[in-house]
C-alpha cells in the first residue's frame, strides 16, 4: 500500500514571503462556503432587507427630513449597518475555526501568521460588498436613487464596506480573545447594536436628547454614515469623508497588530 | 542524535501545572508513544513541540530546530494531527488536502497531485470530491491524518489519533500509522489506550500529572511489574472483594481490583504453584471462580504499579478545572 511518496521540494519557507498567496488560499476557502451553502448568503441579506422595509414603511412615515426623501436618507445607514453587522461574523468564524482545531493546524504550518486573519477579514469584506450591492438593488425597487453619479455611488459602497472591514478586525480581536462561538456572538451584539442605533444611521441625530446627541456625534458610525450619505446625496465635499477614512486607518493601526499578537498566542 | 530532545519543559495555565518538567529523547525513525490518562499533559506537550505553545521553562529541539527560537523554520518539517479532526466541513476532502498543501508551500499543481496520491493511500479517493460533512468519524480522522502528511514531514505529531473511533476504525487507522513509520517518519503519538501504545510504539513514556514517570519499550515497562500476573474473575461480582482478601499474600503486593470489569490481578514472582494455591484458598472461602489465568503483565499493570490507579480512573479533582479553555476540545 506504500505509494512512492515523491520527495517534495518544500523550500525552507520564509513565511513572510508567502503572505499574499497564503491569504488568497484562505480567502478562497472562506468564500467557497458561500458558494456551497448559498442559504448563508440569503440569510445575510434577509436581515438588512427587513430593516429597509421596517424603516421605510413603518417608521418612515413619521420621519421627515427636509430636502430629501427618507429612502434616500436611509440607505447610507443601511449600507453601513449591513457592513458592520456583517463584520461581527469575523470573530464568530475565527472562534468556530479555533473550536474545530483548524487554527491549531494553521499555526503549526509554515505559513504567514497574518494570512489567516487577512483571509478572514478580506472574505468577510467581499461578502459585505455582495450584500451591500444587493441592498442597492432592493433600494432601487422601492425608490432609492444615488443622486451624485456613478463614481460617488461606487465610493459610497466602498466606504461602507471599508468601515465594515475595520470593524472586522475589532470582531476578530474579540473572537480570538473569547474563543467560543456563542459567547463571541453575544459579545459582538452588546457593542455593535447600541453603537449602530445611537448614530445617524436611521434618523437625524438632531432629534436625540442632548447626552445621546453628544455621544452620537462622536460615534464613528455617525461619521461613516454621514460620509456615505454625502456621497449618495451629493453636495459639497464633506469633512466626514476624511474623518471616516481616518477612522478606518486608526482602527486598523490598532487592531491589526493586536489581532496578530492574539493569534500567535491562542 | 535524537531527533526530538526535550529537557525540563514546564507549562502552567494559571493554577494548573500542566507540565512539571518533561524530559524526552526520541530517536529518528521511531514511534514514541506518550501514554497517560486524561489531563496528564499529553496535549500540552504536543502543543509545545508543534510550536503552538511557548513553554514556561526548559528547552526542546525537534529536527535540530529549537521549538521557540526556530519555530518558523521548524514548521516546514513537522506535521500535526490534533485531538479533534481539524478539517473544513464545507470543503471536499480534496480541497482540504490541497489547501494544507498550498499552505506548506506547494505549488497548486503539486498540491493537487500530492493530494490525490495521499487520498488514495488513505482509501479516500472514492470520497475525494464529497464535502467533509458527509464523512464518517473514521474518514475524518483519516483525512486529518492525510492533511498532516501533505508536507512530507520529518516528524509527525498525532494527538490521540483514535479517540472516539469504533474498534474497527481504530485498528484500520493503526495500519495506516504503521505504514508511515515504514517510510522513516518519526512519530510522536499520544494515547490513553494501552493496547494502542503496545501495538504501535517502539518506546513508551508513561505520563501522569505533567511528568514522565516511566520510560522504555513495552517489554521493559512490563518487566517493571516483575514476574507474571495472576488474573481471575469470580462468578459472583459481589464476592470480588472477599476473593481479593482471600488471595492476599500469595504475591508480592496487594491484589488489585479493576472495578470496570471485576478482574482481580496479582503480581507473582514465579508462576510455580500459584494457581493451585489460589484455587485452594478461594475454595476454602467458598468463592466460585469464573476464570483464572497466569498471564504476562500488560501496560495496565504497569500503570497501576506506577501510580496506584488504573488508567481509566478519573484525574484528581484539582486537575479538572470547571471550564477548560473553551473551544479547545480538551477531553
Ligand atoms: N488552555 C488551557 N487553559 C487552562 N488549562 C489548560 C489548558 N490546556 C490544558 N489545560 C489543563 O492542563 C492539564 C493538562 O491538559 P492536557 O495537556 O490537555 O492533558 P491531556 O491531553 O493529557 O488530556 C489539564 O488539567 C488541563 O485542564
Ligand atoms: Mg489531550
Amino acid at each position: 500500500m506504500t505509494t512512492e511518496a515523491a520527495p517534495v521540494e518544500l523550500d525552507k519557507r520564509n513565511p513572510r514571503g508567502h503572505f499574499v498567496s497564503d491569504s488568497l488560499v484562505l480567502t478562497k476557502r472562506n468564500l467557497l462556503k458561500y458558494v456551497r451553502v448559498p442559504t448563508l448568503l440569503v440569510f445575510s441579506t434577509v436581515q438588512p432587507i427587513m430593516f429597509v422595509l421596517l424603516f421605510v414603511y413603518v417608521f418612515g412615515g413619521a420621519i421627515s427630513i427636509p430636502g430629501v426623501s427618507y429612502t434616500n436618507f436611509l440607505m447610507a445607514g443601511i449600507f453601513v449597518q449591513t457592513s458592520i453587522f456583517g463584520s461581527t461574523q469575523t470573530g464568530v468564524s475565527l472562534a468556530e475555526d479555533m473550536g474545530k482545531g483548524l487554527i491549531d493546524r494553521f499555526r503549526s504550518l509554515p505559513m504567514s501568521r497574518a494570512a489567516v486573519l487577512v483571509g478572514r477579514t478580506v472574505s468577510d469584506a467581499g461578502r459585505n460588498l455582495f450584500v451591500v450591492t444587493l441592498m442597492t438593488i432592493v433600494g432601487y425597487i422601492i425608490g432609492f436613487r444615488f443622486q451624485a453619479g456613478f463614481i460617488n455611488a461606487i465610493a459610497a459602497l466602498l466606504l461602507s464596506v471599508s468601515f465594515g472591514f475595520a470593524f472586522s478586525w475589532i470582531s476578530a480581536a474579540i473572537g480570538l480573545a473569547i474563543r467560543d462561538v456563542e459567547s463571541t456572538q453575544a459579545a459582538s451584539f452588546v457593542w455593535v447594536f447600541p453603537l449602530t442605533f445611537a448614530s445617524s444611521a436611521f434618523v437625524p441625530v438632531e432629534g436625540f436628547p442632548s447626552w445621546l446627541k453628544t455621544f452620537a456625534e462622536w460615534n464613528p458610525i455617525t461619521v461613516a454614515v454621514d460620509a456615505t450619505r454625502a456621497l449618495i446625496l451629493g453636495g459639497e465635499l464633506n469633512p466626514d469623508l476624511w474623518q471616516s477614512v481616518a477612522w478606518v486607518l486608526v482602527l486598523l493601526a490598532i487592531f491589526v497588530p493586536l489581532c496578530v499578537r492574539l493569534y500567535k498566542k491562542v | 542524535m535524537p531527533i526530538i530532545e526535550v529537557s525540563g519543559i514546564t507549562k502552567s495555565f494559571g493554577e494548573v501545572r500542566a507540565l512539571r518538567g518533561v524530559d524526552l529523547n526520541i530517536e529518528e525513525g521511531t514511534v514514541y508513544g506518550l501514554l497517560g490518562p486524561n489531563g496528564a499533559g499529553k496535549t500540552t506537550a504536543v502543543r509545545v513541540l508543534a510550536t503552538l505553545l511557548v513553554p514556561d521553562t526548559g528547552t526542546a529541539t525537534v529536527a535540530g530546530y529549537d521549538v521557540v527560537a526556530d519555530a518558523p523554520a521548524l514548521r516546514s518539517v513537522i506535521g500535526l494531527a490534533g485531538q479533534s479532526a481539524a478539517v473544513d466541513e464545507i470543503l471536499t476532502g480534496m480541497e482540504n488536502i490541497e489547501m494544507v498543501g498550498r499552505l506548506y508551500g506547494l505549488r497548486p499543481r503539486d498540491a493537487r497531485q500530492r493530494g490525490g496520491a495521499i487520498l488514495e493511500r488513505f482509501d479516500l479517493t472514492f470520497a475525494a470530491d464529497r464535502p467533509v460533512k458527509t464523512y464518517s468519524g473514521g474518514m475524518r480522522r483519516r483525512l486529518d491524518l492525510a492533511a498532516s502528511l501533505v508536507g512530507a514531514p520529518k516528524v509527525l505529531f498525532l494527538d490521540e489519533p483514535t479517540t472516539g473511533l469504533d474498534p474497527r476504525s481504530r485498528i484500520g487507522l493503526w495500519e495506516f500509522i504503521e505504514d508511515l513509520v515504514d517510510e522513516g517518519t518519526t512519530l510522536l503519538l499520544t494515547t490513553q489506550y494501552l493496547e494502542e501504545a503496545d501495538a504501535l510504539a517502539d518506546q513508551i513514556g508513561v505520563i501522569d500529572h505533567g511528568k514522565v514517570i516511566a520510560e522504555g519499550t513495552s517489554d521493559e515497562l512490563k518487566s517493571m511489574v516483575g514476574g507474571d500476573v495472576l488474573d481471575f474473575q469470580v462468578a459472583d461480582r459481589h464476592e470480588t472483594e472477599a476473593a481479593a482478601a482471600a488471595v492476599a499474600g500469595i504475591g508480592r503486593e496487594e491484589p488489585r481490583i479493576d472495578k470496570a470489569n471485576g478482574h482481580v490481578a496479582l503480581s507473582v514472582e514465579s508462576p510455580v504453584g500459584v494457581i493451585t494455591q489460589a484455587v485452594r484458598r478461594l475454595d476454602a472461602a467458598g468463592i466460585k471462580l469464573r476464570d483464572l489465568a497466569i498471564r504476562r503483565p500488560t501496560l495496565d499493570d504497569v500503570f497501576l504499579t506506577l501510580t496506584g490507579q488504573t488508567i481509566g480512573d478519573e484525574a484528581e479533582p484539582e486537575d479538572v478545572p470547571a471550564a477548560t479553555g473553551p473551544g479547545r476540545g480538551h477531553s
